[in-house]
């Protein structure tokens, strides 16, 4: 019989909150973090609006304990901030008392700084500060995580474009489930740089006026940054410590569109897989499902494809649901993690956040997001989608769980 | 496997080994149109179409048409798409060509088989360092222990490009002038000699009549504040597969001619393992994040065929036959790994 996963902790910095609470009352309050570019210096400065994080680096430094945030990215910087406060909230204070591992996600890693390094690099081989380019790969984060939160027994990273953290929350929830581990923080973590900005304006699917995720005149996503971590344990240490368990990682799927490398296929075939495997290891039916936190990016072919996948397992009956991209911006690695918490919120505060910048619902669908928010609204399984590039496509299903269940 | 070695076909095994005198060593690449159409191939950078190539050439050597999920792991993914995006929005953020974004983006190589092979089973790239091909390794060992999955494509691959070589050459991982790759050892000189490689193995639930080898265990260790203590460690992982060091017949050892670092093997093997085989493999495929993929392959190789190379040795010990191989690696005494590889009965 394999272990059961429960989530005893969450962290999370982005857009519109530093951290849980100030994102909960964002949340509540209809407020996005949707503003204009001001972390670099950009031609799209003015024309596109981006989600960025309200700290600069030397502002998360300073929160972290740091003199100076030279030695980071801002893409570990605002991990360690997400996954320090994960760690508090699960009450964790011994790393060393049960096995413990830390898996990360990322899309550029340290990119916020090897695009400044190779600016100067590409002028003269011999020119560009190597304290730039050092932590340009995608482990440095999660080892300057792990280092900074003494996370002693396993270390790895997931990038699988716009679903990595949500990969990172399966691996885990593997781990603990076979034994290997007691408890894993899982999350993920991307800043915002010149080169995701450009890559994505270069695909044509950024929307100059801010996301408009599931709206017939939707016009591509926004870009946003932030992290996100949650602590995954095993029933045996929330038992030992009597520990408030949050929600339940009850079931979870992963497949491949195997269509096209950015575009979705139009019938959503890899969201459909994804969401009926995660429904299948649940053992849930449909009907069950109270709530999707959809992928919905708001580019033309995500929506429709997600939509379309969603009607067809869930037919005449599909449950409220709502993108929260509007709110956060598109996190890339840390939207699934992002959105996971959100879902754990929406689980213990019995709310639907709303899908913001909806008016017009799309032709090709019979369904339309939540646009207003729901409160007291009791929610028992919670669907969360993230779907990226390379047709990467994976779901996670959350549960409420009253805390008699396990102590 | 593509490597810098004749690696291509099945059944040739180190037969001519690859003799260069490089700054880094450079894979030898297989004819592309034999495993992608050409009109594909054409928009693919290099390290897709290797990576396509090596996953196509284990499948078709297994049997297997379609596995059950494909893991990839890369330490950089593309790197010369990476740099062709940097170069150009150093210049200007206009008019800028769309492929090397999509293909910079780590998950390309798995995703693009899985395109290539319709393949809508599980997918996923671990990209960590060089615990991106063991992590996948790890990933893949869970799913066939849940029954989530019983063949599994599972790979590691990195590419090196001029720039790179460069940059990392300026933080000190290599060596400051082109060596022989074969003379490696012989230097006494602080850096390792770079390489590349596209290692994909196919991993199955039960063993077959064409199996290589049993991969029994994977384990990964980040020296968190120096807390590594490869004697325990290593004692608990041979434990826990119920083996004990005497009973290892070979240790691979990860030496890559950089004497700041190669001496963490030369006492492991020294201490743990005196009387026994001792191989190294590094200065056929040179220094990479997924080196270790070369590694499996090796042992993997030894194992069916019970030849032991000369090439490969770096003490006179050879055994009678080869039951039990321990694979070790690290990456400049942060990240070690142990990997267990065994013989199948037949």
């Amino acid at each position: 019989m394999p272990e059961r996963v429960f989530i005893t902790g969450i962290g999370i910095v982005c857009a519109i909150g530093n951290n849980v609470g100030e994102v909960l009352n964002s949340l509540m309050a209809e407020r996005s973090g949707i503003g204009a570019i001001t972390l670099f210096p950009t031609l799209h400065q003015g024309t596109l609006p981006m989600a960025e994080v309200k700290m600069s680096n030397q502002e998360l430094a300073s929160d972290l304990g740091f003199s100076t945030p030279k030695a980071y990215t801002r893409t570990a910087l605002l991990g360690m901030k997400a996954a320090r406060e994960a760690i508090r909230s699960s009450g964790i204070t011994d790393m060393k008392a049960f096995r413990t591992g830390l898996i990360g996600a990322t899309t550029v890693g340290g990119m916020d700084r090897s695009e400044n390094f190779y600016a100067s690099f590409l002028t003269d081989p011999s020119k560009g500060k190597l304290a730039d380019v050092v932590n340009h790969d995608c482990a440095s984060g999660t080892e300057q995580i792990a280092a900074y939160l003494n996370i002693p027994d396993f270390i790895t990273t997931i990038s699988t474009a716009c679903s990595s953290s949500v990969n990172a929350i399966m691996f885990g929830s593997d781990l603990i489930r076979t034994g290997q581990l007691d408890r894993v923080i899982v999350g993920g973590h991307d800043a915002v740089t010149r080169f995701t900005l450009n890559g994505f304006n270069t695909l044509m699917i950024l929307d100059r006026s801010g996301c408009h995720p599931f709206d017939e005149n939707r016009a591509g996503l926004t870009l946003g940054e932030g992290a996100a971590y949650l602590v995954l344990e095993s029933e045996e240490t929330v038992a030992a410590a009597r520990k408030k368990v949050l929600a339940e990682v009850t079931g979870y799927g992963n497949a491949n569109d195997a269509y096209h490398q950015t575009a979705s296929s139009p019938d959503g075939k890899g969201a459909f897989l994804a969401m009926t495997k995660a429904l299948s290891m649940s053992g849930l039916a449909p009907s069950e499902i109270s709530y999707i936190n959809v992928h919905g990016t708001g580019t033309q072919n995500n929506d429709l494809s997600e939509g379309l996948a969603i009607e067809r397992i869930f037919g005449e009956n599909v449950p409220p649901f709502s993108s929260t991209k509007a709110f956060t911006g598109h996190t890339l690695g840390a939207a699934g993690a992002i959105e996971a918490i959100i879902s754990v919120l929406s689980l213990l505060h019995e709310v639907i956040f709303p899908n913001l910048n909806f008016s017009i619902p799309m032709k090709e669908l019979k369904i339309r997001p939540v646009s207003r928010l729901m409160t007291r609204i009791k929610l028992q399984h919670v669907l969360s989608n993230s779907f990226g590039f390379g047709g990467n496509n994976s779901s996670v299903i959350l549960s409420r769980l009253e805390n008699t269940d396990i102590q | 496997m593509i490597s810098p070695q004749k690696t291509l076909e099945r059944g040739v095994f180190l037969e001519e080994v690859m003799a260069y005198n490089a700054d880094y060593l450079h894979c030898i690449e297989p004819v592309y149109r034999n495993f992608i159409d050409p009109i594909q191939a054409r928009r693919m950078s290099r390290l897709i179409k290797m990576g396509i190539a090596a996953a196509k050439i284990s499948l078709t050597d297994a049997g297997i048409a379609m596995p059950d999920a494909i893991i990839t792991g890369t330490g950089l993914g593309s790197v010369e798409d990476t740099e062709k995006i940097l170069g150009e929005i150093t210049k200007e953020e206009r008019f800028l060509n769309p492929t090397p974004f999509i293909q910079s983006t780590y998950n390309t190589i798995s995703s693009q088989i899985a395109i290539q092979l319709k393949c809508h089973n599980y997918n996923s790239t671990y990209v960590h360092r060089t615990f991106s091909f063991e992590s996948g390794l790890l990933d893949a060992l869970l799913q066939i222990e849940e029954g989530t999955a019983n063949n599994i494509l599972a790979g590691g691959i990195d590419e090196m490009t001029l720039n790179h070589l460069q940059i990392t050459r300026r933080i000190g991982l290599w060596k400051t002038v082109p060596v022989s790759n074969l003379g490696l050892l012989h230097l006494r000189t602080p850096g390792a000699l770079a390489g590349e490689g596209a290692t994909f193995i196919t991993l199955g639930k039960n063993p077959q009549s064409n199996t290589y080898a049993r991969l029994t265990g994977v384990e990964t260790f980040f020296n968190l504040n120096n807390s590594f203590d490869p004697g325990s460690k290593l004692l608990a992982f041979l434990n826990h597969h119920s083996l004990t060091p005497s009973q290892v017949d070979l240790v691979l050892l990860g030496n890559n001619g950089d004497t700041n670092h190669d001496p963490i093997y030369d006492n492991f093997r020294e201490k743990f393992f005196p009387g026994k085989a001792h191989a190294w493999y590094k200065h056929l495929c040179g220094e990479y994040h997924t080196a270790t993929g070369f590694g499996l392959y090796l042992a993997s190789n030894l194992l069916r065929n019970q030849t032991f190379p000369d090439i490969l040795k770096l003490n006179d010990i050879a055994p009678k036959k080869i039951s039990n191989i321990l694979i070790y690696n690290h990456f400049r005494n942060v990240n070690h790994a142990f990997m267990l590889v065994q013989a199948i009965d037949r």
